[in-house]
């Protein structure tokens, strides 16, 4: 075929778009960790020769787009390129050349069509175990966090690196789960290899070239569009948030200029002690993707979609921390990103981005075993649950925020019913938290209410990942904040926010996950809102008095009429 | 009298409503617009009008089966009962908070859809089973009376009863129930252990609460509808086609009418696997392309692919995850907003999009001249020479192919810098290739290559696409049927009778019970038989056995079926072995030394297949008569061809066209692409294959 036409290429990009998508479905269906196929925390890609990524799955995961942008890049260096040869599979945690932490695993496989390179397949999973501390903040520096996995060969030409899969097995919990989802991201990428060349074989390409210049040079013009009809401007954003032991400051400047974009996080503040920090790469994935979201959020990823928007940190602050910083809980902070990115924005393109939000994830993760304080049944046993859980998101300038629903993290939540055929343990409660989402206009989203416990016979332990205990989401325009987060035994002791803690024999652990922040006055709710929120119960009769100014014949009224079945 | 059994399909679609008859006087068939008031209406005037064409009266008819959109659109429009949810305290907002996340990860705006039920519409209450269905909290009879004179009292018709961990313990519910039964008579219940008893909370709950929204209603309708064909004389047995395929009985229809969702559709794929059977093919993808959106199925050894759980009334461009959940069985179809309708608009990235939104009848295409000012894929269609203006639709409808150029130049040409030539080719192109990437990844999903396949495409406007779309996928033949126009009414006539139950229980095969597993497939067995044995007390009845496995640690299961003789002795190291060939077949290489273990059983209980008189094989071919030529835009070329034009009318078993060629009939137009030859088959099936 001579040069494809237009339409022919437009074609081409909807099928690579396609291509990656079916690679990263393929790895939901293989995986084996939790967090891959129930939460959806994945990501996968393709690249052309240079290492610049062309297409990127849609995941539950903002946190990988730029770092996969990266990786391939890093690969090509450390392994060389003339070095690569068909069979070839590689592999890495390295935080700082893949995705953040060492629980990220990242697979890149060059592809060859008809005896040439022509590209690559990149793919990256949350795995649940690395060895080391285990999954949380306690650890000093990263060589605690775990089994540390440089960029190498994991398959050469067809033969795997039995050495290396041996040491993996000896220096992990779940060895067998590892090397399973190791092999499913290998898989994921041979399945997008293969598509590839069939697309290749369709359309007569003997390399992706011409394909290549077409996305770039058509994603780049978009997103220079959208930024070139901002106004011009700088404006500075700051939120304080939890931290582990003490609080953290996230600072940030950005600056719309011509051509480009850049947040410059100058005044944050430094590393913690705590495994809490964040590699630049995980900061910039999300303060481009708070961006996108907000200017540019139907222009797909890829190297030119990506690169206008510019980063910079000063070394070793908690959002660039270097080697050998400890950044297990990376997200943590990193989830916290892009509503700070926004309370700049707000500034410059005002009544476009919504307000705070519960912000990070509020998982947890229960080590369950047999009771030490009484001789335990026979049935007891051990076994490690991990959860993933979301709180309210911040109410936006035109909507009320929404209830228990992840922002800027897009992955899924498990079904109680799963978690708790998955391990001893039980899920009392899990449902809407009244009265969390922030007063306003528009109300903040819901945060929810969680009260986890274990079968007969087994004491745990509770890895809690929570912010937003002591700061919680702040309004915008005059709207309320958004509920705290609050932590408890059932008989009333306190708990941390983040740590591991004991939970004895009997006792059940009760949460309640933070809001939304309102977005305007509430003053200016509109009535018939009210009442429905009042309705359902998403307000109670005394925050519809208090913050939105019913009266108590009213409450009382719109209470019973619910109660008699009469909708809102 | 009924001697010679005749019988009537009946297809209630949005726009029309298809009635076919078939007996010894061979098959007849109208279409009536659907009338929403009472839509028994159109199935009544449908039925006098083929009884008059065949020449015989309703009451000879012996048996009646019936598909409909009117529960899906029930669900989609959020017209059902008012209904109330019981659930387990601590769990009132499943159906709320959903994944709690959101399946569009850029849009700063979206929405999620409401749930079914409004929030005071669900009741919570105190009771509690653990996983292995050991009582952890009683149910307090007391607290449950209260709770029922509540609902009561607040006018509730339909009540859906959804407690946690029910699949495996249905004694809570049945508590409930028989509080209801005894306080609240007239208010219809469905429990989760009933409808659905399958794990996963969020999906068994929202399937509970959208068969009890719509039971009322779909009960009276199919009660009325009854009566009213009783009382035009057909006083025949009437049944009920469902989404996983097969018929079942009124009655059992009216108690689960959650299983009628997709029944359309699932009636569509039945009359492609009879097609399949009569050809003797047995790798077949169907493709369904009507006014707004497109089907596509994949159907093995003429039985079409079913899965257990799906999503309807997708809120969000068709987008995953934009819907609400059903876990029934189901036949396995992708649909997308790609149709005849479908509007094309210029993005962002100066890129051409299709659909999903679309110009529906009213205005329609701009080509139908009836102020509708918007490319849809009709007037693309037409610019390339796919349709002939003055013959669409049987002349009924004139085309104006100076409106569809200009809407195509105003909308695409300029703002590309392309002619309308060039925007209609790249409308088509991009439609094409939405659909036949749909194709593709429904093809991975199920580790199926679509080169061995042959396509079957039916619906209006799928034989103006499937020659491009064979081409895309590299697919060699192509088999156009007739009656394509009522293929889902012909469909319910060649369904068998058929019910399948579902139950999740754990099991490893390192701790296999073989005992365990025979009562579980026994029990499963004999409910569906009898759901069979309600509308065939005698017909020899067949079972299908499967179970879900997969690797201990991995969340999505691969069917693993059973022989009758590998379910009556099941064993460890058989079932390892399946699950093993199964999983290699999808993923390339299976995981050494990783525990396997079984989720969910099922046993789909059927009546025989219809018979299948297979079409005779064709002798000499011929050249079919010509009338003239046109330009016909060859998109695999990107150049304009000279097409003969012929009319299926014409077409007598062998008679044959090379491409590029088009084939006119009353209701579309069969495109023969350059690269393609086709041919009449002797059941005046047109066949099209690769030169």
């Amino acid at each position: 075929m001579t040069q494809p036409s237009q339409v022919q290429f437009q074609v081409m990009w909807n099928r690579l778009i396609s291509v990656v998508e079916e690679q990263a479905q393929a790895l939901v269906r293989t995986a084996f960790s939790t967090s891959v196929r129930e939460a959806g925390d994945l990501s996968a890609g393709v690249y052309d020769t240079q290492g610049q990524m062309l297409a990127q799955a849609v995941t539950g995961t903002p946190g990988h787009v730029n770092a996969m942008a990266d990786a391939v890049a890093h690969f090509m260096r450390r392994i060389g390129v003339d070095t690569m040869a068909e069979g070839d599979v590689y592999i890495t945690n390295d935080p700082w050349e893949g995705t953040g932490h060492l629980h990220d695993i990242t697979i890149v496989t060059p592809s060859f069509h008809q005896g040439n390179f022509v590209g690559f397949f990149a793919c990256t999973a949350h795995i649940v175990d690395i060895g080391g501390r285990g999954f949380g903040a306690d650890a000093q520096s990263v060589y605690e966090e775990g089994l540390y996995i440089p960029i190498m060969r994991f398959i050469d030409q067809g033969t795997v690196d039995d050495t290396l899969v041996r040491i993996i097995r000896a220096n992990v919990r779940e060895p067998d789960q590892l090397i399973g989802d190791i092999y499913a991201l290998a898989t994921c990428n041979d399945i997008g290899h293969r598509r590839l060349v069939e697309m290749m074989t369709e359309f007569g390409l003997a390399d992706l070239n011409g394909i290549a210049d077409f996305i770039l040079t058509n994603s780049r013009r978009a997103t220079l569009e959208r930024i070139n009809a901002l106004a011009q401007g700088s404006a500075h954003g700051e939120m304080v948030i939890d931290g582990f032991d003490t609080p953290v400051t996230l600072r940030v400047r950005v600056d719309i200029e011509q051509d480009r974009i850049l947040t410059d996080w100058d005044g944050t503040s430094g590393l913690d002690k705590k495994g809490i920090n964040v590699p630049l790469v995980y900061t910039k994935a999300y303060a481009c993707y708070a961006l996108k979201c907000a200017i540019a959020p139907d222009i797909p990823n890829n190297a030119a979609s990506l690169a206008p928007f510019a980063i910079t940190a000063p070394l070793n602050s908690i959002v660039n921390a270097v080697h050998p910083a400890p950044v297990a809980l990376r997200h943590v902070i990193g989830h916290f990103v892009p509503d700070t990115v926004y309370a700049a924005l707000d500034q410059l393109l005002p009544n476009l981005v919504p307000a705070e939000g519960a912000g990070c994830l509020c998982n947890f993760q229960v080590s369950l075993r047999p009771r030490t304080d009484a001789p335990a049944p026979p049935h007891a046993r051990r076994s490690e649950v991990l959860t993933f859980n979301s709180g309210g998101s911040g109410a936006r300038p035109g909507l009320d925020g929404m209830n228990a629903t992840a922002f800027p993290s897009g992955v899924m939540t498990m079904p109680v019913e799963a978690t708790e055929n998955a391990g001893p343990v039980i899920i009392w409660r899990k449902e809407l938290r009244p009265d969390s989402g922030g007063a306003g206009r528009q109300r903040g989203g819901l945060g929810q209410y969680m009260n986890v416990g274990a079968q007969d016979g087994h004491e745990f332990d509770i890895q809690a990942m929570f912010d937003r205990v002591h700061h919680p989401a702040r309004g915008r325009q005059g709207g309320a904040d958004g509920g705290p987060t609050t932590i408890a035994l059932d008989d009333g002791t306190p708990m941390n926010g983040k740590g591991k803690q004991f939970v004895p024999h009997g006792r059940i652990v009760e949460m309640a996950f933070p809001g939304g922040a309102g977005y305007g006055l509430a003053a200016d709710r509109d009535a018939a809102q009210v009442r429905k929120d009042l309705a359902g119960g998403y307000i109670t009769r005394d925050a519809a008095i208090r913050d939105f100014a019913m009266t108590a014949a009213d409450a009382d009224d719109v209470i019973a009429r619910a109660k008699r079945g009469e909708v809102f | 009298m009924a001697d010679t059994p005749i019988r009537l399909g009946a297809d209630i679609g949005g726009t029309f409503t298809d009635v076919v008859i078939e007996g010894p006087f061979g098959q007849q068939s109208t279409k009536v617009l659907t009338t929403y008031d009472a839509p028994e209406n159109a199935i009544i005037e449908g039925m006098h009008r083929v009884c008059a064409a065949a020449g015989i009266v309703p009451s000879s008819i012996t048996q009646i089966i019936h598909g409909t959109t009117l529960a899906t659109n029930a669900l989609i429009e959020r017209r059902g009962a008012k209904t109330a949810l019981i659930t387990t305290q601590g769990f009132r907002d499943v159906i709320e908070m959903r994944t709690e996340s959101r399946f569009e990860q850029y849009d700063l705006n979206l929405t999620l859809p409401d749930p079914l039920l409004p929030r005071n519409f669900r009741y919570t209450v105190k009771e509690r089973l653990q996983a292995d269905g050991k009582v952890l909290v009683d149910i307090n009879r007391a607290e449950v009376e209260a709770l029922v004179d509540e609902i009561r009292d607040a006018g509730f018709e339909s009540v859906a009863v959804g407690l946690l961990h029910a699949y495996v313990n249905d004694t809570h519910e049945q508590v409930v129930a028989d509080v209801l039964a005894e306080r609240a008579p007239d208010i219809m219940v469905s429990l989760s252990s009933e409808v659905s008893p399958q794990m996963r909370e969020y999906e068994r709950f929202n399937t509970t609460i959208a068969n009890a929204y719509i039971k009322p209603q779909m009960k009276s309708y199919l009660g009325r509808l009854r009566q009213r064909l009783a009382g035009d004389g057909a006083d025949c047995p009437i049944f009920l086609m469902h989404s996983g395929g097969g018929i079942i009985s009124l009655e059992n229809a009216a108690d689960f009418p959650v299983r009628l969702v997709e029944s359309g559709p699932a009636g569509g794929a039945v009359f492609a696997a009879n097609i399949a059977a009569r050809h003797g093919i047995d790798k077949v993808l169907s493709f369904d392309m009507g006014g707004t959106t497109a089907k596509i199925c994949l159907i093995k050894n003429q039985t079409p692919k079913t899965a257990r759980v799906f999503e309807v009334a997708r809120t969000y461009r068709f987008k995953k995850g934009s819907g609400m959940p059903i876990s029934i069985p189901v036949i396995d179809m992708v649909e997308i907003g790609a149709g005849g309708g479908s509007l094309a608009h210029v993005d962002a990235l100066r890129q051409i999009r299709v659909g999903p939104e679309s110009a529906g009848s009213e205005p329609g295409p701009a080509c139908y001249g009836r102020g509708g000012d918007r490319p849809a894929v009709t007037d693309a269609d037409l610019v390339l020479g796919k349709l002939d203006p003055a013959n669409f639709a049987a002349g009924t409808i004139p085309l104006h192919p100076e409106t569809s150029k200009s809407a195509l130049m105003e909308h695409l040409g300029r703002p590309l810098g392309m002619d309308p030539a060039e925007a209609a080719f790249g409308v088509a192109e991009v439609v094409d290739e939405n659909m036949a990437n749909a194709a593709r990844v429904h093809a991975v999903e199920n580790g199926e290559d679509l080169s061995e396949y042959t396509m079957i495409a039916f619906g209006g406007a799928a034989p103006l696409h499937a020659g491009r779309l064979c081409e895309k996928l590299g697919i060699d033949r192509l088999l156009v049927p007739t009656g394509a126009g009522v293929g889902s009414a012909i469909g319910f006539l060649r369904a068998p009778f058929s019910f399948e139950a579902n139950r999740t229980r754990y099991m490893q095969l390192k701790g296999f019970d073989a005992q365990a597993v025979k009562s579980i497939l026994k029990e499963l067995q004999d409910e569906a038989t009898a759901f069979v044995r309600t509308c065939d007390a005698d017909a020899p009845i067949l079972s299908e056995v499967k179970c879900y496995m997969r690797y201990a640690g991995q969340g999505w299961e691969i069917p693993v079926p059973l022989t009758a003789e590998q379910a009556a002795n099941p064993d460890a190291d058989t079932l390892l072995q399946l699950f093993e060939t199964e999983y290699a077949a999808l993923f390339s290489r299976t995981v050494a030394g990783m525990d396997v273990e079984i989720t969910v059983w099922s046993v789909n209980a059927t009546t025989p297949p219809a018979d299948v008189t297979p079409a005779k094989a064709v002798g000499a071919t011929q050249a079919v008569p010509t009338h003239g030529v046109r330009d016909l835009f060859d998109p695999a070329t990107g150049t304009v061809t000279q097409a003969v034009e012929t009319k299926r009318a014409d077409y007598s078993a062998g008679f044959s066209v090379e491409g590029p060629a088009v084939i006119t009939e009353e209701e579309t137009t069969v495109i023969v692409p350059s690269s393609r030859r086709a041919k009449a088959l002797a059941d005046a099936t047109i066949e099209l294959v690769l030169k």
